[in-house]
């Protein structure tokens, strides 16, 4: 867990009050220890996206709750396709086979398209 | 670590402007938050990261080019991005549990599944070549009525440097992609070639003018006469008037330099020198006892009042 004035103090182009916007626009969540704002390890690492695409790549606020929100879907997009090789994975050879063939006919499918 | 320049594919004379559009076009294409599925995002980016870091600090740059630090001194300790978590297993709530199916297995399915397609999307490692270069030295008539000097660079590669008529001292030249190749695929760099015109003997330029100190005899310059003089183009036969003196000029029209865009040719300007015989004249010098001139010239006589 990494306190909200530790994180202000690790990311030098971090701004306090950028970050205060974020939380209020819930791009990022914090949780409360003992009355202080704390990050957990995956949420500093939201945040050192976040500094990246709006300090660096010039994302402007009112732009970039839309990129993450298309960075979630491809997170989560993935993660449905990671459950469903997971399940590919766990069939038996032939059932493998027959999926990737139906896969293939759909690839050649689109390329005539 | 490679040379910062190189990586994010800037020449060393980047403003500051050019290297942080070329940091944010390369950020794109290789943050690897940015592309979960590209496994050679991280180093990449790492060193295009790294890169930017030194070069957009005045200072770091300053000392860089000063060779006073390296590229290494730039370099980053590890960091965890977003991907680490939100791409791993076990970071979706229900995934947790199902465990065995890594993002390793899911790059492989697809990759089996659709082949080249899903590699399509990550793009690859492109960058354009550094640009390099040179200096030049160029004779005063290369430069005035142009030429073609081949320049062998320190790999070994030739290059054919055409050098336009009228070429100024100091004048860059710029050969597309003549300068280092680019990284996968990308273009290669320009070679900038800047010339240094060598001064003539008495040839001297001024913008189209050509300006040339002519010495005379005593003779020509008292009966007039024709005289050869060098031009650019080579020696033409000109007319000296009778009376002629030191200091008086001369024009011959067109002998000049072609002005570059206008494509008129400057003149060349003539400045007359009275040359007194080298050896001894004595029936000169018996005249000159016994010469009473027409008018009673006073040459010093501004200097002394």
């Amino acid at each position: 867990m990494t306190r909200v004035d530790e994180i202000v103090e690790q990311i030098e182009a971090l701004q306090r009050s950028d970050l205060d916007a974020w939380l209020g626009e819930e791009l990022i969540k914090a949780q409360e220890d003992a009355g202080v704002l704390v990050f957990s390890e995956v949420e500093c690492a939201r945040i050192r996206l976040i500094c990246t695409l709006h300090y660096e790549l010039e994302i402007d606020a009112e732009t970039l709750p839309v990129v993450l929100s298309l960075v979630d879907q491809l997170y989560q997009t993935r993660q449905h396709l990671l459950k469903l090789t997971a399940a590919v994975a766990a069939q038996d050879e032939a059932v493998q086979k027959a999926i990737l063939v139906a896969i293939d006919e759909g690839n050649k499918i689109d390329g005539k398209t | 670590m490679k040379d910062p320049y190189e990586i994010l594919g800037v020449a060393r004379s980047a403003t500051d402007k050019e290297i942080k559009d070329a940091f944010k076009k390369l950020a794109r294409k290789f943050h690897p938050d940015l592309h979960p599925g590209d496994k050679a995002a991280e180093e990449k980016f790492k060193a295009i990261a790294a890169a930017n870091d030194l070069l957009k600090d005045k200072e770091k740059r300053r000392r860089f080019d000063a060779g006073e630090i390296d590229a290494s001194g730039a370099e980053k300790p590890q960091q965890r991005y977003y991907r680490d978590f939100a791409d791993g297993p076990g970071y979706a709530s229900h995934a947790a549990q199902d465990g065995f199916a890594s993002n390793e297995d899911l790059e492989d399915f697809l990759a089996r599944a659709f082949g080249g397609g899903t590699r399509r999307s990550q793009g690859t490692f492109r960058a354009r070549g550094q640009d390099v270069s040179y200096v030049l030295p160029v004779s005063f008539m290369d430069a005035a009525n142009g030429a073609v000097r081949t320049i062998t660079l320190p790999e070994g590669k030739t290059l054919n440097v055409t050098i336009p008529e009228g070429a100024d001292d100091r004048q860059m030249l710029r050969l597309k992609g003549q300068g280092m190749p680019g990284f996968g695929g990308g273009p290669a760099g320009d070679a900038f070639v800047e010339l240094h015109v060598e001064p003539h003997p008495f040839f001297h330029r001024k913008d189209d003018n050509i300006h040339i100190e002519v010495p005379v005899t005593l003779r020509e310059a008292i009966l007039g006469g024709r005289i050869e003089v060098p031009t650019l183009s080579g020696p033409v036969t000109m007319t000296i008037p009778k009376g002629a003196n030191t200091g008086q000029t001369l024009r011959l029209r067109d002998k000049g330099i072609r002005n570059r865009k206008t494509g008129q040719r400057g003149h060349q300007l003539i400045t007359l020198k009275v040359v007194l015989p080298s050896g001894e004249e004595p029936e000169l010098a018996t005249f000159l006892e016994t010469w009473q001139p027409k008018t009673s010239d006073e040459p010093r006589k501004e200097m002394l009042k």
